[in-house]
């Protein structure tokens, strides 16, 4: 494990913001940190970042406790981020580079390279209150990874970016991912953790109440639904699948029809076809797996219904 | 570099290069310099205009008395009324006209200074001058005394001149005005009350500057919290030294500049000079009457200046700039941590200002008495020394009350430091959040880590 939280707490005068937390972070993973607001997310990300310290529990980062040092190998992309606004672009990359131990040319030579390869050395000498929103949250992604971080950190880090931007801090999130670094993504946005996502932990109300790998969460809270294309009679599913298939809803077209249909525990694809292959054109078929918001939100929810708002 | 030193550089720059900060270096010794001229230039200043003034005097016994001067001109006009010069004075070009109604000794109140223009304090003094002279002659020849003259005479030549002279250490001699001395008080207390406040205030602002820019979450993960304030704290101190070097240094190129204007040649007469050059024409009487009436009382001005310890009263000035600046730095860095915009810092502001506003009041009382208890008191008080202890320097407050009032001083902001420190960590990261000082306080108790 590159990163790992072992049963940190965290107490704010009347407000419990973690609860024996714990996180299992692979290297070279990318991994999405979930949760409602203030479920607690943005405190354990400042935790391992140290800008605050845990009551208890602790931070391991590639297998030794956190150090002051560490500061210098996590890239961290607050989800309250800004830049001076009076400040020279350039200068203000460079200041903060250099605060992540980056001497004043390694600072020089690494931000050509990324305005180079953004298109951006016009902006060098611009100050930042002349740049557009989208302009300074790429100025901010190229500040957070200048380093070459070994652990970045992103919280919500699509929020505010416009599609286009949005893509492109995408790709360089899969790209630094492949350079070998390891990322904590933290989001509510539930689209881009099925799309980049390895593993998640999904904490709400200070407590850990799902984590794993994305796939096999999948496949654990799957329904077993399946959507049927075909044509022919719709009749004909009821009477050839029998009463353990549940047929949820049938859209008829001209040519062709779609079917959802609940397969029952023991159900699978093939055995579906068996029955129905020699009665109806099957078109396609396909088995659904929950999206990641649904998961979310039918996990939240029972977490809440099984506990006591208050602790 | 450390990470602190990076920060107080940043600090340091994006304010020297500013344009404000060039304008306030130069306009300071601007003011300075006036300072130093303007009661020169004054003192020497008189109303140079020609004044003529009309006299009816219907008792006839004062008009020949009131003589002219220089630039008052004065006109008895024997054989008019009241009512025909106070039609046409204007136009005979008279400035004013003074009517004397009846015998002066029985009715004091019965003489009047007419005039469309606002008469002035020296045409009025002139005048009344001269009249009450007069009636001090007729009372005292009233009661028939033989030889009177000579003894008026006599009795007017008596004269005394106190100097007020302060004995150095060294047993030298120097010249102290009262009115210099209190002056240098004020402009030091002042600058001292100025400078914190003004430099405690932009600590405050950048605070709030980083919170509203929300880049305060990207640095502190890369430095403390409490290295970021205190790079800050001391970045804006060195632009306020910076500032006040500027001062002295344009202070006293101006005043050179100054004194070569005044005297042509550059020779400033100081007294070093004048003994030197004892025989030389400079000392001599009419070298000394060539002089101008300016150039005289700028020599006076600056050399009771100079008897003042300047170069003491600078060190403490910076001790106490820098004590009473970092006291309410770190106050007002906790505050900026606390606000979301400089509109809502109003309210939290004003107490951490008032023991500011309140020094300024007691160090105006403790020019009267510097060595008395409220000014001993207040200038042990950290929050109130630095303005009354440098009003005090000075009259030269004992040694050991500066060595206590500097040590309690730096214990204070010490412990303002870290007090403010607690409450800045957890501050800068809250957002929306309405405060008030028992959320503060509830910020200062969270755990230390």
């Amino acid at each position: 494990m590159f990163l790992e939280a072992n049963k940190v707490v965290k107490q704010y005068a009347a407000h419990l913001a973690l609860d024996h937390v714990d996180l299992q972070v692979p290297e070279g993973s990318i991994y999405g940190l979930l949760g409602p607001n203030g479920a607690g997310k943005t405190t354990l990300i400042r935790i391992i970042n140290q800008i605050t310290g845990p009551d208890a529990g602790e931070i391991l980062i590639n297998g030794h406790k956190l150090k002051p040092e560490d500061v210098h190998r996590i890239g961290y992309l607050p989800e309250e981020r800004g830049l001076y606004k009076k400040m020279k672009v350039g200068e203000q990359a460079i200041y903060l580079a250099r605060l992540k131990g980056l001497s004043r040319n390694d600072a020089i030579k690494k931000l050509k390279y990324w305005f180079e390869k953004f298109e951006i050395q016009a902006w060098w000498d611009k100050k930042v209150e002349e740049l557009s929103k989208g302009m300074q949250q790429k100025i901010q992604f190229v500040v957070t990874v200048l380093h070459e971080p070994k652990l970045l950190i992103f919280d919500e880090p699509f929020s505010g970016f416009d599609p286009i931007n949005a893509n492109i801090l995408k790709q360089e999130i899969i790209a630094q991912k492949e350079k070998g670094a390891t990322i904590l993504f933290s989001t509510h946005n539930m689209g881009s953790v099925e799309e980049i996502c390895d593993h998640i932990t999904l904490i709400n109300k200070s407590k850990t109440i799902l984590d794993g790998q994305v796939d096999d969460i999948k496949q654990e809270y799957k329904d077993n639904l399946i959507k049927l294309d075909f044509s022919g009679d719709s009749d004909i599913l009821d009477q050839y699948l029998g009463k353990d298939y549940l047929i949820q809803s049938v859209l008829q077209n001209h040519r062709m029809s779609t079917a959802m249909i609940q397969m029952p525990e023991d159900g699978t694809v093939n055995n579906m076809i068996s029955r129905l292959v020699d009665h109806v054109q099957i078109h396609g078929m396909q088995e659904l797996l929950p999206s990641m918001n649904d998961i979310f939100i039918k996990v939240v929810e029972q977490s809440n219904q099984t506990k006591p708002v208050n602790n | 570099m450390s990470k602190i030193s990076l920060i107080i550089q940043r600090e340091y720059l994006t304010r020297v290069r500013k344009k404000s900060f060039v304008v306030m270096s130069i306009i300071g010794p601007i003011l300075f310099g006036a300072m130093m001229v303007l009661p020169a230039w004054f003192s020497s200043m008189e109303d140079t205009t020609e004044k003529r003034i009309a006299i009816v005097d219907q008792t006839g016994e004062y008009a020949q008395s009131i003589t002219d001067t220089e630039f008052l001109k004065f006109d008895w006009l024997q054989n008019s009324n009241q009512k025909e010069v106070a039609s046409d004075y204007k136009e005979e070009g008279y400035y004013a006209y003074l009517f004397i109604e009846k015998d002066l000794l029985e009715h004091p109140d019965a003489v009047t200074i007419y005039s469309d223009a606002q008469i002035t304090i020296d045409v009025k003094d002139h005048i009344s001058r001269k009249l009450e002279q007069i009636l001090e002659e007729k009372k005292l020849s009233s009661y028939n005394i033989s030889g009177l003259d000579a003894i008026i005479q006599e009795v007017n030549n008596v004269r005394v001149n106190v100097k007020t002279i302060k004995l150095g250490e060294d047993g030298s001699e120097k010249e102290s005005s009262q009115f210099i001395t209190i002056m240098a008080a004020l402009v030091f207390a002042m600058l001292v009350y100025f400078f914190v406040l003004l430099y405690g205030t932009q600590v405050m602002r950048g605070v709030i500057e980083e919170k509203t820019n929300r880049i305060v979450e990207v640095i502190v993960s890369s430095v403390k919290p409490f290295q970021l304030m205190m790079g800050k704290i001391i970045g804006i101190a060195m632009v306020a030294l910076t500032q006040f070097a500027i001062w002295v240094v344009l202070t006293v190129m101006l005043y050179f500049g100054i004194s070569a204007f005044v005297f042509d040649g550059g020779k400033v007469p100081t007294r070093m000079d004048s003994q030197i050059e004892n025989v030389e024409a400079l000392n001599s009487e009419e070298a000394q009457a060539e002089l101008t009436e300016f150039q005289k009382s700028f020599t006076d001005v600056t050399s009771k200046i100079k008897a003042i310890n300047l170069v003491g009263i600078l060190f403490a000035f910076v001790f106490y700039f820098v004590g009473g600046y970092l006291l309410y730095a770190s106050l007002f860095a906790a505050l900026g941590a606390a606000l979301d915009s400089e509109a809502d810092s109003q309210q939290f502001v004003m107490p951490v200002m008032m023991p500011l506003i309140l020094s300024i009041y007691v160090a105006m009382a403790a020019f009267r008495n510097p060595a008395g208890d409220l000014a001993f008191w207040f200038s042990m008080i950290p929050f109130t020394s630095p303005i009354v202890m440098m009003a005090r320097m000075p009259f030269e407050p004992p040694i050991w009350e500066m060595l206590l009032s500097m040590a309690i001083l730096t214990g204070t902001f010490i412990f303002t430091t870290w007090f403010a420190g607690r409450i800045y960590r957890t501050g800068i990261l809250m957002y929306g959040k309405k405060v008030s000082y028992g959320e503060l306080w509830k910020w200062f108790k969270y755990s230390g880590k």
